[in-house]
C-alpha cells in the first residue's frame, strides 16, 4: 500500500511544477517518443532526479530516525534532533568551500565521505552525552545545541565564503532537493540501497535490542557488535541525506511513529521496509508542496517537512505524558 | 561438587573488574531449586546477573554439565540458560503473546519468523503459566503481577535447562506469589528445570528451595539446605536487623518490642494471645506473658515482643519456679489481662495465677476490657 502511494507521489512530483508535463506525456517518453525537447529536459534532467532522490532521502531519513530511537531507546530522536545533520552539514559546507574556493568540481563520494565524517563526530559527541546524562529529554537538548553549534558555525563559513558559491550553498545549507543530478541520484541509490538492506537483514537483533539490552543479551545477541552497526549505520544513512538535500527535520522522528500506527505494529521486520517506504513517500509528498505551494518561489523542505512532522512528535510526547507505559 | 549440573567455582561478580563479592561456588542438580537471600544491595543480582552473562564476571567459572559456560556461544547458551529480571521489559504494540514468543529467538531463522513448532512451544509456554487470556492483550497495559507471569511464560518457552530469576514474586499477591513458585516447583519437578533465584520472601524461600545461599557481608555466607541456614539467630545476622526480629523456627517475624518494665502481665496460651500481644505492641504498651509452653503457638510471638515471658519446656508439667517467676512478674505489674474462657489439665497453674492476682488486688480483664478502658 504505502509502494503505491509512493509510486503515485512519484508520478505527481514528475508531472506537477511550472510547466506541467502530462502523465502519458511520462509514458510517450519512456516508451521512447518525443515529447518536446524542453518537456523532455525538465522531465529528464530536473523533475526526474529530484524526485528520485525525495524519495530515497526520504527512505533514508526514515530508516536513519527509526534506528536511532532504537539505538537511545528514545521515542523522539532522529537525525536532526540529535544534531547528526548538522555535524554532517558543518563538514560538508568546510569542504564544499574549500573545494570551491579552489575551483575544483567536488564529486558525490566525497561529499558523501565529508557528511559521514561529520555525523560520526557529532554521533561521537551525542554518545559521549548520552554516557553522561541518563534522561532522554536531556539527551535531546543536547542534541539540539550540538545541531545549533554545527549550523551557526556553517552559516559563519557560508558567510565568508566566495560570492558564487553562496547561493547554492546558502540553498543547500537550509535543505533543499533542488539541483540533484543523474550522478547524485546513482551514488546516493547505491550507498542507502546497500546501508538498508544491512539494516533488514539485522531485523531480528533490532527486535530483541528494542525489549532492553539486558534481555537481548540473554536471547544471544551480541550487542556490542549490534550497537556499532546500528551507530554506523544511521550514521552513513544521515549522512547521504545530508549530502545531497542538506538537513532535513523531523521526518526520521515523525515517519517511524506514523508508519508504526499505519501499521499497528512495531515489529522491526514490517518497521524497516515501512519505514523506507514511509520516508520515501513523506518527502515526495512535502518536497512536491515545497516547489508549488508558493510557485515559483520554493520553500525549503524543513519548513515544509516541520510543519507536517513537529505535530507528531508533539502528540507522541503527550501520549507519553499521559502515561501509555 | 564437580558432579553438579549446574556449578560455579570460585567466582567473583562485580562492576568494571571490581570485584564486589568474591568466592562464590555452590552447584545444583537438574530438577533443584536454589534460591539466594540476602539483604537489599548485598549482591544477588549483580550474582545472577554475572551467571547471566550480562555482566562480565571478574574471576572464577560457572559450568553448565561438563563444559565451561563461557565456552558455549552466546547463541547457543540462550538455548540452555533463560532469564526472568527485575529490568523492565520495553515493548511497543505488543500483545503478550508477542512477548512470549521473543523467548523463541534464540530457535528462530535469520528473520525471526516463527515455525509451527515455535508456536507450540508458545501455546504450551503460555499455558503452564495460565496467561493464556491475556494471550492478545498488549504488555504494557496488564498489571505487574500478569506482567510477570508472562515474562515467565516467555523464559519457559526459551526452553532452557538453567533458569534465572530476579526477585520474580515481588509484584505479586499472595495468590500469584504462592501460583507463580508453584509453577516453578512444577517445572523444575516436572522437565528438570534447574531454577536459580533471589527471594525477599523468606518464609517461601524455606518452603520452595532446595539450596539456599546467603548473600551478606561482600561474601556468600552460607550455601545449604533450608534446615541448616534457618538455624536460630542466623537471619537477624545476615541481614543485619536492628529493628524487630525473626524467629526461624516458625517463620514469624515481629515488629520492635514495647521498652520499659512490663506494666500488664498477659495470661495466655494456645493461639489466645498473639493477636493481644500484638495489640500491645502497637499501643506501645511493655508487658510479660506467662505462662506458655515453647511448643506453643504464642511461644515466638511473646519471645519477640514480652518484656518478659515464663515459658515450660514442652510436654512437662508446669514447675514451681516458673510459677514463683509468674507471681513475681504480676507483682510487678497493674494489670493482668487474661485472654483464656477456660483452662486445660495442663496448664491449671495459670488459673492459680489468675487467683493470685484477683487476691492482690491486681486489676484483671479480658482482652477486650482493657482494650476498651484505654480507650477512654
Amino acid at each position: 500500500m504505502l509502494a503505491v502511494l509512493l509510486l503515485v507521489l512519484l508520478g505527481l512530483n514528475v508531472c506537477i511544477g511550472s510547466v506541467s508535463v502530462p502523465f502519458s506525456d511520462v509514458l510517450k517518453n519512456f516508451a521512447g517518443q518525443d515529447i518536446g525537447e524542453t518537456e523532455r529536459n525538465i522531465l529528464m534532467q530536473i523533475r526526474l532526479p529530484r524526485a528520485l532522490a525525495a524519495a530515497i532521502l526520504g527512505g533514508a531519513l526514515g530508516l536513519s530516525g527509526y534506528l536511532l530511537q532504537t539505538f537511545f531507546h528514545n521515542p523522539i530522536a532522529g537525525p536532526f534532533v540529535l544534531g547528526i545533520s548538522s555535524g554532517a552539514k558543518l563538514v560538508v559546507a568546510l569542504v564544499m568551500v574549500f573545494f570551491l574556493g579552489n575551483s575544483v568540481r567536488v564529486s558525490s563520494a566525497a561529499l558523501i565521505l565529508a557528511a559521514f565524517v561529520g555525523a560520526f563526530l557529532s554521533m561521537g559527541f551525542v554518545l559521549l552525552m548520552s554516557r553522561a546524562v541518563d534522561k532522554m529529554s536531556m539527551l535531546i537538548v543536547s542534541g539540539v545545541m550540538i545541531g545549533y553549534i554545527g549550523s551557526a558555525v556553517t552559516d559563519f563559513v557560508v558567510t565568508f565564503a566566495e560570492d558564487a558559491d553562496i547561493v547554492n550553498l546558502h540553498n543547500w545549507s537550509k535543505g533543499s532537493f533542488s539541483g540533484i543530478s543523474w550522478e547524485n541520484v546513482y551514488v546516493m541509490a547505491v550507498v542507502v540501497l546497500a546501508a538498508s538492506v544491512l539494516v533488514f537483514f539485522l531485523a531480528k537483533p533490532i527486535g530483541a535490542f528494542q525489549m532492553g539490552e539486558g534481555y537481548a543479551k540473554t536471547m544471544g545477541v551480541n550487542v556490542g557488535r549490534l550497537k556499532v552497526e546500528l551507530v554506523l549505520l544511521s550514521s552513513i544513512l544521515a549522512a547521504c541525506i545530508t549530502a545531497f538535500a542538506g538537513p532535513v527535520s523531523f521526518v526520521g522522528i515523525a515517519v517511524p511513529h506514523l508508519v508504526k500506527q499505519l501499521f499497528g505494529t512495531a515489529k522491526p521486520i514490517v518497521m524497516i521496509p515501512a519505514c523506507f517506504l514511509g520516508g520515501g513517500t513523506f518527502c515526495l509528498f512535502c518536497d512536491l508542496l515545497a516547489r508549488t505551494i508558493f510557485a515559483p518561489t520554493e520553500l525549503s523542505i524543513s519548513t515544509v517537512t516541520a510543519v507536517f512532522g513537529a505535530p507528531v512528535v508533539i502528540v507522541v510526547l503527550l501520549r507519553r505524558k499521559s502515561g501509555e507505559r | 561438587m564437580a558432579d553438579y549440573y549446574f556449578r560455579v567455582e570460585g567466582l567473583a561478580v562485580g562492576y568494571q573488574g571490581k570485584p564486589v563479592i568474591k568466592n562464590i561456588s555452590f552447584g545444583i542438580e537438574k530438577g533443584e531449586i536454589l534460591t539466594l537471600i540476602g539483604a537489599n544491595g548485598a549482591g544477588k543480582s549483580t550474582i545472577l546477573k554475572s551467571i547471566a552473562g550480562q555482566l562480565a564476571p571478574v574471576a572464577g567459572t560457572a559450568f553448565l554439565g561438563q563444559r565451561e559456560l563461557r565456552e558455549i556461544g552466546q547463541a547457543e547458551l540462550a538455548k540452555e540458560l533463560a532469564v526472568v529480571f527485575t529490568e523492565r521489559l520495553h515493548t511497543e504494540m505488543m500483545s503478550c503473546e508477542d512477548v512470549v514468543a521473543t523467548g523463541r529467538y534464540p530457535y528462530t531463522g535469520k528473520f525471526g519468523i516463527l515455525s509451527k513448532e515455535d508456536e507450540g512451544a508458545v501455546a504450551e509456554a503460555m499455558a503452564l503459566v495460565q496467561v493464556e487470556e491475556l494471550k492478545n492483550r498488549d504488555f504494557t497495559k496488564i498489571s505487574d503481577g500478569q506482567r510477570q507471569r508472562v515474562l515467565l511464560a516467555r523464559a519457559i518457552a526459551q526452553q532452557p535447562k538453567v533458569l534465572l530469576l530476579d526477585e520474580p514474586t515481588s509484584y505479586l499477591d499472595i495468590k500469584y506469589k504462592l501460583e507463580f513458585l508453584s509453577t516453578l516447583q512444577q517445572m523444575a519437578r516436572r522437565n528438570h528445570l534447574s531454577v536459580i533465584m533471589s527471594l525477599h520472601e523468606l518464609d517461601l524461600a524455606e518452603r520452595i528451595s532446595d539450596k539456599i545461599l546467603c548473600v551478606g557481608n561482600h561474601r556468600v555466607e552460607k550455601f545449604g539446605t533450608p534446615e541448616e541456614i534457618f538455624v536460630p539467630g542466623y537471619i537477624g545476622n545476615l541481614f543485619h536487623m536492628t529493628a524487630g526480629s525473626f524467629d526461624e523456627n516458625s517463620g514469624n517475624s515481629e515488629l520492635e518490642p514495647p521498652e520499659g518494665e512490663p506494666e500488664v502481665f498477659v495470661i495466655a496460651g494456645g493461639g489466645s494471645g498473639k493477636a493481644v500481644y500484638r495489640r500491645l505492641q502497637r499501643a506501645g504498651v511493655a508487658f510479660a506473658a506467662g505462662i506458655l509452653f515453647e511448643n506453643d503457638v504464642d511461644y515466638p510471638v511473646a519471645k519477640a515482643l514480652a518484656a518478659a515471658v515464663i515459658a515450660e519446656e514442652p510436654f512437662e508439667k508446669i514447675s514451681e519456679n516458673r510459677v514463683k517467676e509468674a507471681k513475681k512478674q504480676i507483682n510487678k505489674c497493674r494489670n493482668v489481662i487474661c485472654c483464656r474462657e477456660n483452662f486445660g489439665v495442663w496448664d491449671r497453674e495459670n488459673e492459680l495465677l489468675l487467683e493470685y492476682a484477683k487476691e492482690n488486688g491486681k486489676t484483671v480483664q479480658t482482652p477486650s476490657e482493657y482494650f476498651f478502658e484505654r480507650r477512654k
